[in-house]
């Protein structure tokens, strides 16, 4: 027992002082967490970009235009020829000038701007004054304001999933980018661990040690040592990145929320000079940003469950191909050699990803059921499940046959182990393979 | 108990190649103990048994007086003839690694380690990584590395493969001042110069089965043609019926060279005496076999070193 934590303190050891560990575990969270900064700089920084006048000589879009994100948009009660004057001075974007018979003549509408405007903001605009013209033509009609409400329809629909603990507020979306994000990260866990596995084991071969080694301990001893000990690394990799990816969001959305509040203060400020302002005002503070969205989505998930389930069946999971990959690596002389071995160990983990993408449409129909079952299918098409929701009978199942399948694995490995490790200069094939589980001690 | 090891019977079979077939051996204490044989001939297999590597399909071993069971690792130190260590791993932290293996403490190690690195003067490689170290040194390190926990038996395949001479003599003086200290080791080569200069027994295994064993010096004499060598100036055509000149043939610097053959049971002196009548002698010897002669008499093939 010493002999094996000796082992798992070696694999463990000279993985984690690696540098391509370190780069890894800082690299994973500043990549997600710059993805997310980007996203949320992107954001904000626009709010303030574009100030966009709108000089309406029809007098019938003040404060018509709506305040969004991108830009905002003013009245000054100038002259085309004033405002482009004072244009530069107010630090507008663009100006907008609507003449007085824009209604008969839309294609008079003219956008000035110091640089040339977006195709966005000019479709913006386009679309804006080409609503409101169809609205004041729909009146000129006769039909009222109200009857025009009353056509918009908005159809939002919010799920609700019903379980014991009561109505709970729900989101699609976030349940489904969630389940995929966990199978994804389980099949590339698993591949990523699994090689280092095999590496580790050809590296043994390769430079001969093992024989040295096996004359201390017995082969079984240290390929479960070298796959527990590569399992604590990828363990280690995951905390780490999921304290990093916390600490950097925490700090990141204080950064981040920081001269969002002060621009819309500073937004509502102006807003509250004009008329009008009072309205759009509170019309943005309730506008919902998506990603609180997606954010208060999340948290209604059993996060608990999903993450205990996670370490499960990575774990589980991974010592069930790795055992596999361990093999691999003891029974081949060299990496080209691995080829005609990887392909029938991969093959059932790629088609685990090609059914979780079923399962993620249907994760409770037979296909995704019994796909969760199957010890070499189960951790990613579980995985899939988990998020939506699964009868406690069947996660119970699943579980206790991957452990199972784990073990078969594991003892299967072993027996071809202790027989490759000291098979030099042999190409082997599979024959020879089944032949070597049956050899005695 | 005098014997170190004693395999009795062992049989080891493969799919459809038997390696090892009744093979029964004595290693006495405190020897070196020399395991040859011709490639494939079962040593390494031998090897790895007595390792606890494999085990045999039948027979069994025994150390010290015990059946063969795990407490017996931390007394058997073995070099590889395929040896190699992690390439990427200071020399320092997987000595320590090799010998807590083993079965020692860390401190232990340490302190073992230190007398070593003194002795061999390699202090400054025990921060070096160890794929740094020419191949030379890395087998040194492993000699260490094989050695360090003081195991009584001591099992060395090929040791000399791979190091310069100077190297080698440093190793060879090693392995004479453990046997000094009382362990025994077995060293299984082809280098029979080896085998000559420092074994005190050997066996000879050969297509699986063992062929012969014992003390070297008895296995010489068993293997003694009675055959002895002069030369002389003169003509040595016929001696007397007792004796039976084998051949002559002149040496480079103008002597003649004669082996002659002598029944088992005469006398030397008798041959001597013949020979000072006939011609001026100028060295006379006994033709002692070496063990190369041994090895192709035994296996009928020339050892491939």
């Amino acid at each position: 027992m010493n002999t094996i934590f000796l082992i798992i303190k070696r694999e463990y050891m000279v993985r984690v002082r690696k540098k391509s560990f370190i780069i890894m575990t800082i690299l994973g969270p500043v990549l997600i967490f710059g993805f997310y900064a980007i996203i949320g700089w992107a954001a904000v920084s626009s709010i303030n970009q574009k100030k966009i006048a709108v000089v309406d000589e029809s007098g019938r879009f003040v404060n018509q235009f709506k305040n969004d994100d991108e830009t905002l948009y003013s009245y000054p009660k100038q002259s085309l020829a004033e405002a482009k004057k004072s244009f530069v001075k107010e630090g507008y974007n663009a100006l907008v000038f609507i003449p007085k018979d824009v209604i008969e003549q839309p294609k008079t509408v003219k956008i000035f701007a110091e640089k040339s405007v977006s195709l966005a903001l000019q479709s913006n605009i386009e679309r804006a004054i080409g609503k409101e013209i169809e609205t004041i033509k729909l009146e000129e009609a006769g039909i009222t304001q109200k009857v025009i409400q009353d056509a918009k329809v908005n159809v939002d629909a919010q799920t609700i999933s019903l379980s014991d603990e009561g109505e709970k507020n729900n989101n699609g979306i976030a349940t489904t980018i969630i389940s995929g994000f966990c199978a994804l990260l389980i099949y590339i866990s698993v591949l990523i661990y699994g090689t280092q596995v095999m590496r580790g084991v050809m590296e043994e071969k390769t430079n001969r040690i093992v024989e040295v080694i096996i004359s201390s301990v017995k082969p079984f001893q240290l390929m479960l040592g070298k796959i527990i000990g590569v399992a604590l690394v990828g363990l280690t990799q995951f905390m780490l990145w999921i304290v990093l990816t916390i600490g950097l969001m925490t700090i990141g959305s204080k950064i981040i929320s920081q001269p969002k509040e002060t621009a819309q203060t500073q937004m509502a400020a102006r807003m509250n000079g004009m008329p009008g302002g009072q309205e759009v005002q509170s019309k943005m503070s309730t506008a919902k940003n998506p990603v609180a969205d997606v954010m208060a989505a999340i948290e209604t998930l059993p996060l608990t469950l999903i993450v205990s389930c996670f370490l499960f069946y990575f774990l589980g999971g991974y010592l069930l191909y790795s055992a596999l990959f361990g093999a691999v690596g003891a029974a081949v002389d060299n990496e080209t050699e691995t080829q005609q071995f990887m392909f029938p160990i991969m093959m059932p983990i790629i088609a685990a990803i090609a059914f979780a993408q079923i399962a993620v449409r249907d994760p409770d129909g037979p296909l995704a059921f019994w796909t969760s079952m199957i010890p070499f299918t189960s951790p990613v098409v579980m995985m899939v499940r988990i998020p939506f929701g699964v009868p406690a009978w069947e996660l119970a199942l699943s579980m206790a046959l991957l452990v199972l399948g784990f073990v078969g694995t594991t003892w299967l490995a072993a027996r071809i182990y202790r027989v490759g490790i000291l098979m030099y200069g042999k190409k082997v094939t599979f024959r020879e393979l089944s032949k070597w589980v049956f050899y005695k001690g | 108990m005098n014997n170190i090891l004693e395999t009795h019977h062992i049989i080891k079979q493969y799919a459809e190649h038997r390696a090892l077939d009744d093979v029964s051996l004595s290693v006495p204490k405190g020897c070196i103990f020399g395991l040859l044989g011709p490639n494939g001939a079962g040593k390494t297999s031998l090897i790895r048994i007595i390792n606890q590597i494999t085990a045999p399909d039948s027979g069994e071993v025994i150390l010290d007086g015990e059946r063969l069971n795990p407490n017996h690792i931390r007394r058997i130190g073995y070099l590889p003839e395929e040896r190699g260590l992690y390439k990427k791993m200071k020399v320092g932290e997987q000595l320590l690694y090799l010998a807590q293996l083993k079965g020692l403490t860390e401190k232990q190690a340490m302190e073992k380690l230190k007398i070593w690195f003194v002795k061999f003067d390699i202090k400054t490689w025990w921060t070096k990584n160890v794929e740094d170290l020419s191949k030379g040194m890395q087998q040194k390190v492993q000699f260490v590395a094989t050695v360090m926990h003081e195991p009584d038996l001591i099992i060395l395949d090929e040791p000399f493969s791979g190091f310069d001479p100077i190297n080698a003599n440093l190793i060879k003086d090693e392995i004479l001042e453990l046997r000094d200290k009382g362990k025994t080791i077995i060293f299984s080569t082809h280098r029979m110069e080896s085998v000559e200069e420092l074994c005190d027994n050997i066996a000879l295994i050969n297509r699986s089965h063992k062929v012969l064993d014992g003390p070297k010096q008895a296995i010489k004499e068993q293997f003694k043609t009675h055959t002895y060598h002069v030369e002389y100036q003169g003509t040595l055509d016929t001696l007397s019926p007792a004796f039976a000149v084998l051949k002559t043939r002149p040496t480079d610097d103008g002597f003649m060279r004669a082996d002659i053959k002598i029944p088992p049971d005469a006398a030397v002196n008798e041959l001597i005496r013949h020979l000072l009548d006939r011609v001026a002698v100028r060295s006379f010897g006994e033709n002692i076999p070496s063990m190369n002669d041994i090895f192709i008499q035994a296996v009928g093939e020339v050892p491939t070193t």
